[in-house]
């Protein structure tokens, strides 16, 4: 199993750098997260982690890319709902990217 | 991130120039144990998987005699050969259709034919080893089994028969594929490939349902486990959760509420696509098609409708009959099957294509629509492998071509084909089909995808095509992945929904 390294802590991730155990996210664990996928987090990704972690507790899933650019949209502004502007944020998609660093299960199926 | 992939440049291809072992080492994750067992398959290889291994071909070999045709037959002529666009985009020889298929066809020899049994190196036969396994693993899961090959092969050989024991051994023995095996898993246990929960999925049809609201003025529904309605629509649950998907089921949503058809989701049917062809497992194929059956039949539907979905629309068309009874073909003791065959309205066919459907409605003048509305698009269509080469679609043998196309040219003014050696029966598969559309395979993704995107960038150059229409959603998450790849927007690619959603006449319809 491989793990990765925060604040002195040993963290198991699956074989594509998502969390095993949901329960071991912390927002230093996102840093470290998005640091091995080459993000920078700033305030907007932040927004969009934080809604992740909010949907996933509701729903049990990632939210699809409609609600996210929805709820975007509603904190940042209309000019930021839409996918451009995720894809900005998160180059390899939203969707996945995303959800690795907030720590979520990644959305599998046709998508 | 993995090495960034080396794109293929789109250059002619010639059949001589090849890497050998160009793509050995590309394995997508074997599934965990725990994955493997929750769906039925022994969790990982242990001790004796070789003889368990040869004791499920046999089984295979007696199951299925046309696989044992499909083992004999291959006079390796080399038809195949540059058929593949895993070949043409990887140059890895062993990608070579007959190659692929040697990799199983040397094993059966050695184990099931008498010259294979006592002269094995005369004839190429090779025992069943660990490295021959792994060679297994690795390059059948580089075949989309999308059979364009088998269209090209004088003996019509259906080499995805092969891709799929080869497989379903695999997974017997303990060796799955994780993307598999874990979506097969979530379908069992959530109703979906995606994992859409109930609640999710109900929150998001009512999110779409006020968005057209605010858009249109109208109450254009996404109605779900509506019992009574006239259709059940089966879709991708990708339609649900990814873009361009989504566009699509907003365009049948229209559609429903255009020609005044009432509908309905399931939340228990929640997903069209059936991994279990994939992975070339019947029970599974069964399993999974059950939930439609379970789901007409609870909610009494009249008809059943399928989404945009390549393989689910092969599934749909050419195995739902004797698998859950949908149209015609039960088995006699088939109480359900039965139960669901008198229950459907046989006026029309049963299952429908969404294409179909709505192909009907414009031809009978039962919704409008304003193609003007598609002005800003120079359209061409991609066919998906599994409508073109595994299904039919209307009254004629060419409908699953036609019928897209006339939607298309019904709702949109500017229309222009590929390359007609990559359309229609001979199209190339987008490169994610079959089982591949994970990200680990990204590399052979890209790849596989070189003859169509070659094909696409002629018409973009020559008639500044800008959107690649499709009814797949394998084909539309795998394009909008890798089109960046080869220089173009993720946004060129889409449903036929989609444009029929820009153009449909709502409203004070008629």
């Amino acid at each position: 199993m491989a793990t990765i390294e925060v604040a002195g802590k040993t963290i198991e991730v699956d074989e594509e750098g998502y969390l095993t155990n949901l329960s071991d996210w912390d927002e230093e664990v996102a840093a470290e997260l998005a640091k091995k996928e080459g993000i920078d987090m700033t305030e907007n990704h932040w927004e969009v982690v934080n809604f992740l972690r909010e949907y996933y507790e509701e729903y049990q899933v990632a939210p699809p890319i409609r609600v996210l650019t929805k709820a975007i949209a509603k904190k940042l502004g209309p000019e930021k709902g839409n996918s451009d502007y995720l894809y900005e944020l998160f180059p390899y998609g939203p969707a996945k990217q995303a959800c690795k660093i907030a720590g979520l299960p990644k959305p599998t199926g046709c998508v | 991130m993995a090495t960034p992939t080396a794109v293929p440049t789109l250059d002619p291809t010639t059949i001589d120039q090849f890497t050998p072992d160009a793509m050995a080492g590309v394995r997508s994750f074997p599934a965990p144990p725990e994955i493997q067992g929750a769906i039925g398959f022994a969790p990982e290889l242990s001790e004796g998987w070789e003889a368990r291994a040869i004791a499920r071909m046999g089984e295979l070999l007696q199951e299925n005699r046309a696989l044992r045709v499909f083992l004999d037959a291959c006079v390796h002529c080399g038809a195949c050969t540059d058929k593949c666009h895993y070949y043409l985009g990887t140059k890895d020889p062993k990608n070579m259709p007959v190659a692929r298929q040697e990799l199983l066809r040397s094993v059966y020899r050695r184990y099931f034919t008498f010259a294979g049994k006592w002269f094995p190196k005369l004839v190429g036969a090779r025992d069943l080893t660990r490295d021959v396994l792994d060679e297994w693993y690795s390059y059948f899961y580089q075949c989309s089994e999308c059979r364009r090959c088998s269209l090209f092969c004088p003996y019509g050989i259906d080499t995805a028969e092969i891709t799929m024991a080869a497989r379903e051994i695999l997974n017997h023995i303990g060796y799955g594929q994780k993307y598999t095996s874990e979506i097969i898993g979530k379908v069992h246990r959530i109703g979906n490939n995606l994992g859409l929960t109930a609640p999710a999925l109900r929150n998001t049809l009512e999110g779409l349902e006020e968005e057209l609201k605010e858009e249109t003025g109208l109450d254009i529904r996404f109605p779900l486990d509506e019992a009574g309605a006239e259709v059940l629509l089966v879709t991708p649950s990708a339609d649900f959760f990814a873009e361009p998907h989504i566009y699509s089921l907003i365009g049948y949503a229209k559609v429903f509420h255009a020609a005044g058809i009432s509908w309905t989701l399931s939340t228990k049917a929640s997903e069209a696509g059936n991994f279990g062809l994939f992975i070339g497992n019947h029970q599974q194929m069964r399993k999974i098609a059950h939930r439609i059956r379970d789901a007409a039949l609870d909610l009494g539907v009249k008809r059943v409708v399928v989404g945009e979905c390549g393989h689910a629309w092969r599934v749909a068309y050419s195995f739902w009959n004797t698998l859950i009874g949908v149209g015609s073909g039960a088995d006699p003791d088939d109480r359900y099957g039965h139960l669901l065959q008198k229950q459907l309205d046989h006026r029309y066919k049963q299952p429908s294509h969404i294409c179909e459907v709505t192909w009907d409605l414009l031809q009978r003048g039962a919704i409008q629509v304003d193609p003007e509305a598609n002005d800003h698009l120079t359209v061409t269509y991609h066919d998906s492998c599994n409508v073109a080469r595994g299904s039919r679609m209307g009254d004629t043998p060419d409908g699953a071509f036609e019928i897209p196309r006339a939607i298309i040219r019904k709702v949109a003014n500017r229309f222009v084909e590929m390359d007609p050696a990559t359309i229609r029966e001979r199209t190339f598969c987008c490169g994610g089909g079959g089982g591949l559309l994970t990200d680990d395979l990204l590399d052979v993704r890209i790849k596989g995808a070189a003859p169509r995107m070659a094909a696409l960038r002629e018409v973009v150059e020559t008639h500044k095509v800008n959107f690649m229409a499709t009814i797949c959603a394998i084909c539309k998450a795998q394009f909008t992945k890798v089109l960046p790849a080869y220089g173009f927007k993720m946004g060129m690619v889409g449903g036929v929904h989609q444009l029929v959603s820009n153009a449909i006449r709502l409203g004070q319809n008629g």
